[in-house]
Formats: C-alpha cells, structure tokens, sequence
C-alpha cells in the first residue's frame, strides 16, 4: 500500500501555488489526512502535489465586525482550541469534536475538507447552515461564492483550476441566535451515518451531511412552523443515498429523529 | 519535476539530512531511512494509530504525512521519548497494570496517551476513552489502558 | 516424594505455589513499551527483497493471459512469477483430515493457475528493491481474464446450481449429522417448542501487525531461514519442509514478537507459502507483510453461519431436547493444514453445551463460495454455539414467563456431576456452572439491575440484561488435529538449563503473542526451581533453540507449555539438589531451594549461594566425586491425553441501553466469571478475558466483511470494516472460579478463547431483553442500528 510516484513543490506564496496548481495532474495538499490515504491506496495518482501549507496569509481565525473568518489552513485542532470559535461560532465549535480523532485534528483543515466537499463531512453542512461565504483565489484574484453555491456535487466544488479555497467568512452568533450540531456515527470519529447542522437566526437552516451528494439543505424542513410539519416535509427534502450499513429509508428515519432533538434544543430556552 | 527532494529535520533531537522520494510517508522514512522502527504500520489509511508519532509537538498520523512535509520540523518517535525518559510514568503504569498485549499499537497510543497528559487537568474515563479513540488494539479490552492512563493523568491509582 | 512434587492442587495439602496466582508484570513487556519489539517488518538483512502479489479482482475467473512484460521492465524489479514457475518449487496442498470423514477440497497453490476462485487470490507475484517498487510494476500486469460464474450465497451454494469445483461433484466441503435419538418424540411431548434462526456475520481477526514473513534461503548449505508472525513455527517448520522440498533439520522457523494472531497466524498462506519459494528461487532474502488492503482479502474470515435451532422445554422450565441445523460457507478451498471443517464441527460439538438434557440432534454443512477463505480464528465456533444456546433458552423463558437467570438454575449441569458425557459425546472432567453462575448474579447486583430496568423503563429508557453460560475447549489432545493425520504437535516442551551464576533459562515451544505466555513460564519456572523471577529468561518462537511443540492455539499455552515447564523446573531443582548434596556431603532429601539458595529442608538455613552450585558445577566439577556428573540443563515434555480437552466453563452478562429512536446501542458494562483452572497470572488472565470480550462484542455489534453479489468485498479497509476502538467499550468486570483440571500437576485450563465465545451472546440477549417490550427481537449479527430498527419496524 505504497503511494505511486509523484513530484512536490511547496510554494512560499499565493501567486507561485496558483502557477503550480494549474499545471496538468497537479493536486493541491493542504493537510492532507483525506488526500494522504487516497494516495497511499493508490485511488489517486497525481503528477504533481502543491503543498501549500508554507503559505501564511491561508491561517488563523479572526472576528471583525461581527463576521468570522477562518483561514483555509486553520487545523481542526485550532478550531477546537479557539475561545473565538467557542464564542462566535458555537455550531463548528460542536461539530469539529466530531471529527476524527486528535492526531488528525492537529492536521486536517477547514479548507481542505470543503474543498474536497465529502458528503459526509461536517464543515461544509456547518457552512451552508451559517449562510456562509467561501472565499477563493486564483491568478485573477478573489472570488466570494456563497456556501450554499459552493458545494455542487459529489466531491465537486465551484473551484477552477488553479484556484483555491482561502477562508471561509460568516456571521457571528447573535445573542438570540441558537445553533446544535448533532451526528449520528457508530464509532467515535467516524463518518457519519447522518448528521445536522441547525441553526436558528433570522431563518432557521436545517442542513444534513450525509444524506446527499452535497451538504443538503432541508428548505421545506427549515420552513416548518412546527415539528410534526418538518419531519413530514423533510420526507421531500431528502433522498438520501444507502451507504454499506444503512438503507435510504433508514438515514431518512435517523434524520427525522436528529431533525427532533434540534428542533427541541433550538426550542429550549438557554 | 523531480520525484524526490531534500530534507533536514531533528528526530529525537539529532539533525538528520536526506534525499526521500516525495511519495515517502514519514513512518516508512521514520523505519527505513533512520531504523526507528518502534513507530508501526498498522493500516496506512490514517484509521488504526500505529505510527503516531509527534511533530512539532504535536501527536500527528506517521502514515498521513509525507518525509518531506517534515522538512524543517522537529520529530519525536517512542524511541527518543523513551530515551528522554518522558514516557517513564506511562510506560510504568502501563507494564505494572499489564496495558499491552502484543505491543505493535502501543507506541502509537503511548503517543496519544502522552498528549493528554499534557493538558494538565483531571479526565473522566470517557475522556480518556475518547482521546485514545483513534488508536486500535486488538488484544486487551482496553479497559487497562484507560486505568493506567488514568492513573497517570489524574495520580491516582 | 517432597512436597514441591505433588500436585499444585494436590487436597489437603498446602503447596507453595510460589509466583503462580500472583499478578506479576510481564518481564517482556517492557522492550515493547520502549519500541523496541522485534517485529518481522522490523528485521534488515543484506540483500533483502521485498515481493507484492498482483491479486484478482474478480471473484471467479478463468486467466486468459498475463502480460509481465512491463511489469519486468519497471524500476527495482527483480523478477516476476506466475503460479506455474512458483508451483516448480513449492507443493500444492490439499486440506482435509481423516476424522473429518467425506471433508474434500481440491489441490490448491501458492500462487493460482489457470483459475482464480476467490477476489484477492494471488496471481503473480513481483520481487523489487523495495515495496513501493514492486507495487509499481504490480500495477504494471496486465491481465485478460474470463469471468465464470460465482457462488456468494451459501444456500445458494448448498443448491448446487453452480458447481465452483466440478471435479468434485458438489460445493459440499464437509457435513456432519448427529442424532442422540429420542429427538422428534421428546419435541413431540414437550409441553413448550422453541424456535428461530441466527445469521452470525463474516468477520475476521484484523491483527494490528500484519502477516509477516522474511524468508531467507542459503543456497550454499540448502537450508531456510523463516522469520515469521506465527503461532506455531514447529507445525510451519514441516510444511516449508515437505512443501519446500528441504531438510527439515535445515528448516528453522523464528517468531520473535508477533503483534497479535487470535488464530489468524497459525494458517499456511498461499502467498506466505510464495515468499518462501521466491527466496529459494532467487538465492536471497525476501519478506513479504501484509498491508492493510490485502489483509481484508486475503487473511482468513471466519464464522458466516446461518443457523436453525429448536428447543423442547417442560412447562417447569426443563430443556428437554435441543434440534440443530447449521449452514457455513468456507470460500473455495478448506484452508491447509487445520482444514475449514472444524468451526462448523465446532458448532456440533458445543451447542447446548453447559446444560444437561440428553437428546440431540445436529445437521451441519460446510459449503464453497468464491469468497475470500474462512477457518480458525479465535474460540473458533464457540460464539456461535454460545449465542445460538443462549438465545433460544432466553425466548424459551420468556414464552415460560421465567426469568432468564432462574430459567438457567434449573437447567445447568450440577457441580456434583462430574465427570459427565454431553450428548455430542464431549467428557467434561471437572466444571462448575452453577458456582459461576452465582458469582455472577452477585457480582453484577443482579436483582438490582433488574429493578433498575423496570424503573427506567418508565422513563421511556430501554435497558437489556444478556446472561450468556458457555463450555469453551481448552488444552486440546491429539484428538483435535493429530488423529486426522494432520501433523501438528498437542505436545510441547520445556528445557531449563540452570546457568552458571544461577539463572534459568527456559526454552519451550509455545509461543509469545502478548498473551503473556513468557512471563507466565517464568513463573511457574522460578516457583518449581526455587528462584526469583529475575533470575529467569524465558525463550520462545524458535525451532532451532527450543523443544518440540504445538505452539499457541486453541487456548492451550499455560496448560500444555506450563506443565512441561512446570515439570521440567521440578527435574531440574532435582538436578540441583544432586550438586548440592555432592558438594555438601549431605544426602539430597535433606535439602530444598529456596529464594536463590540450597536450604536445609527442615530448618530453612542457607547452604549454598545458587551461583555457587553453578560455578562448581560448571568450572570445577573436578571438586565434585568421580563418579558425579551433573545435569543441569533438563527437557520435560507433556501431552493431554486422558479427555479430548480440559473444558473450561464460564459464563457472562453484559448491560446496555437501547436507543430505540435510532436503534444505536450503548455498552453499559459487562460481566465475565471464569473457571480457567489454575490461574497462572490474574492480572495478564483478566485483562485477556477483556481483550476476548472486546473482539466478542465488535461480532456482536460492528465487524462484518460485507460482500456484493459479483462476490467484491465492500468493505475491506480500516474505514469501512468496523474494529471495536476504545470510545465505545464499557469497563469489563472479571471474576474467577478455579477448579484445576486434575490431569496436569499445574491444574491450568485455557482462557485464550472465553471472551469471544461468550460476549455476542450476552450482548445480543442484552439487546433483546431491551427490546422486550416492543416485541421485538434481533437475532443477525452485526446489530446494526438498522437491523436494530427494523426490529422494532421504525424503517
């Protein structure tokens, strides 16, 4: 289970990883815990890997009239550590303990696992519910594109070639506001079977992980005025795809179930 | 493009140089470049936690990072913690409350276990069970394991 | 005769039992601690190749071509083979045995000819520089292939639509019947009839490290040096041998630390079996280890048993009859040299096993599939018998309205009823169901668990209580293998060799896999010779040092090479005593060891310093009278024989909570009491119970290799075949009974198996007693929450 051979390069700036992007059979590798494995797997055999983790201005959060954002390069393990995340960002500061385990904490990024865009994965369902926008650069500049346009199908993002996922920007939490991350996965770190990410403010978002090819935005469900109304409606939200263990009907039943425990929580008053 | 690239990194507080093929992950360089072969291979897909080791003082998947991301870093390995005596009270609760079996995990999960002596607060045993989560061992219940941790990062026995 | 040669359980006596029964730490341990285990993948030899095998992708497919010519050509590659050029140097196999009567499977190779049966079959074989090189050139063959038809349901299987082997007529490997008589009429009377069927999932041992062999050939003296992860290097040490075409003197098998086997490592692989030949083929060193991928493939599955099972039971709660019908599918060949007869033979043997009623009747067939290959792996039919046992008796008390605990008392053998024949024909020397029973009932507060149940489940919280009793075969005779003409040693060996500063060396040919086997040798060794444990080194793994021997399987480490040890420890502290009285002048029954020193017998005084006697011994015999000679180093060996296997029993209970919004369950805690016999090492002994009751539950509640139709296995990665990891595993209580068994001095009984054999059974029955009140049961492993809600028609 050895990696097939490819070339390296670690650009120091923007500019020279977008030139390297761009080249034929190149991949970019930011912390590569999804990329790495694939490789060594022998599922992917690029020409070329851009490291572009010596690039600086792709780290660190910040909170700046009122709206968050987190660096591409930004670690799982630094989202979880941040006092801002806690406060700012309650929703990813509740799923990013979902995720894996701490030795690839330390590693994976933000922008690396929505720039891959796995169905599963929690960031980008966290991202869709927050309304937020992903910031992406390549040689003609920057690019804001809306979360919810982000993500347009399995492992498919709107990224061109030589582009780049840079940050991730969206609001802060107001007072009032109430967000809950909720998973089901059988393991402790594992993908999983289904999760939600919900959150209450001026418009409540259901979005699951899980239960498409992209991060899926329950409309119908969000738009209930009670919860009886939104698992019923979810039923046409959803057609979410069987995995190995578990059927359509299956994650749909678990999504109604996690559709509740939200609804209750964002019901509760603190 | 050339296929491999030079690296100097310190492990275990040597500095060493070398040409490693990009496609190298740092438990093959770890094992096979250095003779440090107390980190594992247990899965290569970043799932079992056989080669944890440490960068920059950070517990991090050997087989999820390549050589030459570690071109510059600083490397800890069980045979250098070891040697610094740094996983003395672990590996002690370890033997005396018979926490391995076969040991092919257990320089992977002293790894894990270390980093959350590092946090400097009491833990629950759910705690513990989820920080060593990532690491698998087949032979024991794991219940041992969780007792020596727990030994060691609350002091008590 | 001195007290030290009576038996450890010898009554009304009180032998020092010296370090046996304390929890001492493993001596060996601590190089594992530090990294510095010595690992196969961890050895480096000049020359040294490395081999990877270009495997099918199909289940089942004729070879029409394969093109190495690129392959050949690629970086670092030394060579590539096929199944013809291997097959010139190594034997094919054929894996039945003789007491297996009418078992048949067809010659298999180290590497395939013409067919391949199974996906993940080695096809070719590439020798490179280095690993990453021979993958490379792997990825370089190019095939054309044939695809036939394939066999992935065993009943389907069974129907014989699609023959995978028509030379032998059918795709039965084997079948079993066994009729007690008395079956239909004892059904036919009983006031209450039982029945359901059980699927228990395909799984398999998931070793962290995996399979590893480094085989080195010296052409210059025509001998084979094998470094391997096995259980069993003398029975290895035979086949590279026969199969090989070499000396046996001039085979030598090594297995230094081997990073877990549960059964897995004590099989002869095709590709293992490759290794060897390249390294003959091509005068050099060359290793092959497993990875992650081709381990799913190509390491042995196990269990995949779809069983029938009917119980009779009177009104007053008494099993009157227990009715079986067992279906297994193997893959395409039985596995060499254990065969893959015995798991189902197993499931026979065991059902019913820990109560007492008379009539049995038992069918069981063994079918081919083109799937990867099943056989052993640990407590090898065991959970199946259990669970199986175990759920019905539950359903039967719940249709008699009796509580599962209760419904047990009536029906387990009694304590004072031994020895007693089981209706499959088994001899139970010594067991004690009951004792363990009520140990466990107590320990784990059994009433109050329950009254705890009922209160939660007012609150809308579903809590289950699983009890599951067991027999497990430990200490096995020849009659296992040997009587079948397979030749693999129920025997095993010690030698100590007293050193000259008074150390003991022990050699004995059962293995080390963490089980602690070392660090229990070297407690019966310096209790029988009289020493510290210090002054103990304990050797294994290796067939040019130690004695003869079976090596570790079937839970018979501590029972077999214990008492050889034990034995051998006894002669040489005899030995000993002979010196000492020679240089004393004192006749030998006068005398004694103890902590290090030759005491006088009665009044305990130190005679002579044991580095004394061993320095006399050894550099001036000449002190010592003419016609003395000393023999410090001695070998004793030892076989069971009187019983088939000393039985063990045990029994265990396990608490969870079923959310029955999303069928997950949650392990609350679990229960074990087991009588193993003399317990060697309580610490090393529970914490394996643990490690038993941990692969247990990953049957019961996650692991299953789950095929397609087309016969690919789905999940054959770390991500997607779920192993039991830490997060989810509730804290294991262990408690013991000892009844030793009276056929060895030492008294041991295996432990290896009692985990796993008991824990899918108790979690399942824990899961149904959940489930109770919505009228819903579970009974295909894994359960997984959709099987769980589906039960209770939630999906």
């Amino acid at each position: 289970m050895k990696a097939p051979s490819f070339a390296y390069s670690k650009p120091q700036s923007l500019a020279e990883a977008f030139e390297l992007a761009e080249r034929p059979g190149a991949k970019v590798l930011a912390g590569g815990q999804s990329l790495i494995p694939s490789l060594n797997m022998r599922l992917s055999a690029p020409e070329l890997l851009v490291d572009i983790t010596g690039i600086g201005s792709l780290r660190g959060i910040s909170v700046e009239q009122g709206v968050v954002r987190i660096g591409a390069l930004t670690t799982h393990a630094q989202i979880e550590r941040s006092a801002e995340i806690r406060k700012h960002a309650p929703l990813l500061a509740q799923a990013v303990t979902h995720i894996a385990h701490p030795a690839i904490r330390n590693r994976g990024t933000l922008g690396g696992s929505i720039a891959l865009a796995d169905p599963a994965a929690e960031y980008p369902a966290c991202l869709v519910a927050l309304k937020a926008t992903i910031v992406v650069a390549g040689r003609d500049g920057e690019r804001l594109v809306a979360a919810d346009n982000f993500f347009k199908g399995l492992f498919e993002v709107d990224l061109r070639p030589g582009e780049l996922v840079v940050a991730a920007e969206f609001p802060a939490i107001l007072k009032e506001e109430r967000s809950v991350f909720l998973e089901l996965a059988r393991r402790h770190g594992d993908y999983a079977i289904i999760g939600l990410a919900a959150h209450k403010g001026a418009e409540t978002r259901f979005v699951y992980c899980g239960a498409g090819a992209t991060p899926v935005f329950a409309k119908r469900a969000s738009a209930a005025k009670d919860l009886d109304t939104g698992k019923k409606a979810l039923e046409k939200d959803l057609n979410p795809p069987a995995d190995l263990y578990n059927s359509s009907a299956t994650k749909l039943h678990l999504a109604k179930v996690l559709l509740t425990r939200a609804w209750n929580t964002l019901t509760t008053s603190h | 493009m050339e296929h491999a690239n030079d690296i100097t990194l310190t492990v275990n507080g040597t500095r060493v140089s070398r040409r490693v093929p990009a496609r190298q992950h740092l438990v093959d360089f770890l094992r096979d470049e250095l003779g440090l072969t107390g980190s594992h291979i247990g899965c290569e897909h970043g799932v079992c936690g056989a080669c944890t080791v440490r960068v920059n003082g950070e517990i991090v998947r050997g087989c999820l990072m390549l050589a030459v991301q570690a071109d510059g870093c600083t490397v800890d390995t069980i045979e250098g913690l070891s040697d610094a005596k740094e996983l003395e009270a672990l590996q002690k609760a370890f033997h005396e409350r018979n926490a391995l079996q076969c040991g092919f995990c257990t320089p992977g999960m002293l790894m894990a276990a270390l980093d959350l002596t590092k946090k400097n607060t009491k833990v629950t045993r759910e705690e513990i069970r989820a920080h060593i989560s990532g690491n698998y061992c087949r032979c024991t219940g794991y219940q041992a394991i969780v007792d020596a941790i727990e030994e060691v990062v609350n002091g008590q026995g | 005769m001195g007290k030290a040669e009576l038996p450890l359980h010898a009554p009304g006596t009180q032998v020092d039992r010296g370090y046996i029964g304390e929890s001492v730490p493993r001596p060996n341990a601590q190089r594992l601690l530090q990294g510095r285990g010595a690992f196969i993948d961890d050895l480096r030899l000049p020359r040294l190749a490395h081999v990877a095998f270009f495997r099918s992708p199909h289940a089942h497919a004729r070879i029409k071509k394969l093109d190495f010519e690129k392959a050949r050509r690629a970086d670092g590659v030394i060579g590539v083979f096929d199944g013809r050029a291997v097959a010139e140097y190594c034997k094919p196999w054929v894996a039945v045995l003789g007491h297996l009567k009418g078992i048949k499977s067809p010659p298999q190779h180290a590497i395939a000819i013409e067919r391949a049966c199974w996906q993940g079959e080695a096809l070719a074989a590439v020798v490179a520089e280095s690993r990453s090189q021979a993958e490379d050139a792997v990825a370089l063959i190019e095939a054309e292939w044939e695809e036939l038809p394939v066999v992935v349901d065993m009943e389907e299987s069974l129907q014989n639509k699609t023959t995978i082997h028509p030379e032998l007529g059918d795709n039965i490997c084997f079948n079993r019947e066994l009729d007690t008589g008395g079956v239909e009429e004892a059904f036919a009377k009983a006031d209450v009839v039982v029945e359901d069927t059980f699927h228990f999932g395909r799984h398999t041992g998931v070793c962290l490290e995996g399979r590893a062999i480094l085989a080195d050939y010296n052409a210059a003296e025509h001998s084979l040096t094998v470094y391997q992860a096995t259980q069993a290097p003398h029975m290895m040490q035979d086949i590279f041998s026969r199969h090989l075409g070499i000396p046996e003197a001039n085979v030598r098998v090594i297995a230094k630390d081997v990073g877990g086997s549960f059964g897995i490592k004590v099989h002869v692989y095709p590709d293992e079996m490759a290794t060897a030949a390249l390294s003959i083929m091509l005068r050099r060193p060359v290793k092959f280890v497993a990875d992650r991928l081709e381990s799913f493939l190509s390491d042995i599955h196990a269990r995949e048993h779809r069983v029938k099972v009917r119980l009779a039971v009177s009104k007053t709660g008494e099993i009157v009859a227990f009715d079986l019908d067992d279906l297994t599918a193997i893959g395409p060949y039985s596995v060499y040299p254990r065969t893959s007869g015995i798991e189902g033979n197993q499931v026979v043997n065991l059902t019913g096993g820990p109560y007492r009623h008379q009539k049995y009747r038992a069918k069981m067939n063994v079918v081919f599939t083109n799937k990867n290959l099943t056989c052993q792996y640990r407590a090898v039919g065991h959970p199946i018998a259990v669970a199986l046992t175990e759920g019905i008796v539950d359903l039967a008390a719940q249709k008699l309205g009796m509580d599962p605990a209760q419904f047990r008392k009536i029906n387990l053998i009694a304590d004072d009823a031994y020895p007693y024949t089981f209706p499959s024909g088994l001899k139970f020397e010594q067991l004690s169901h009951h004792k363990a029973l009520d140990l466990l009932l107590k320990t784990m507060e059994y009433s109050k668990l329950r009254d705890e149940q009922s209160r939660l489940r007012q609150q809308g919280i579903y809590r289950g209580i699983g009890i599951a009793a067991m027999i497990e075969v430990t200490n096995p005779s020849p009659a296992f293998y040997g009587v079948g003409g397979a030749r693999i040693s129920a025997q095993d060996g010690a030698t100590l060799r007293l050193e000259p500063t008074g150390m003991v060396t022990v050699m004995c040919s059962v293995t080390e896999q963490g089980q602690g086997t070392e660090a229990a040798f070297a407690q019966i060794a310096a209790s029988a010779v009289g020493i510290s444990i210090d002054k103990v080194k304990v050797i294994t793994g290796d067939t040019g040092v130690t004695p003869y021997g079976g090596g570790t399987w079937a839970s018979r480490g501590a029972g077999i090479g214990g008492e050889a040890v034990l034995l051998a420890g006894r002669a040489l502290r005899s030995n000993m005593l002979d010196v000492a009285a020679a240089m004393l002048k004192m006749d030998k029954t006068e005398l004694d060891v103890e902590k290090n020193y030759v005491v006088n017998l009665l009044t305990r005084e130190k005679k002579i310093d044991l580095a004394e006697l061993g320095r006399v011994a050894y550099f001036r015999p000449d002190t010592l009278p003419l016609d003395f000679q000393s023999e410090l180093t001695v070998t004793r060996h030892y076989t069971p024989r009187q019983y088939a296997f000393a039985f063990t029993n045990g029994i265990q209970a396990s608490l969870v909570e079923v959310d029955v919004e999303t069928g997950f369950v949650q392990l609350l805690k679990h229960w074990c009491v087991e009588d193993s016999g003399t317990v060697i090492n309580p610490m090393l002994v529970d914490e394996q119970l643990r490690g038993g009751v941990v692969q247990g539950i990953g049957a019961a509640l996650f692991e299953e290799c789950v095929y397609g139709p087309d016969g690919q296995l789905l999940n054959g990665n770390l991500a997607d075949y779920l192993v039991p990891m830490a997060g989810e595993m509730p804290d294991i209580v262990c408690a013991h009974i000892e009844t030793p068994t009276r056929q060895s001095q030492l008294g041991a009984k295996g432990v290896g198996e009692a985990g796993t054999a008991g824990a899918p059974g108790a979690v399942m029955n824990a899961i149904n007693d959940a489930l109770l009140p919505f009228n819903a049961r579970v009974t295909a492993m894994p359960f997984t929450p959709e099987r769980i809600l589906k039960a209770l028609k939630k999906v």
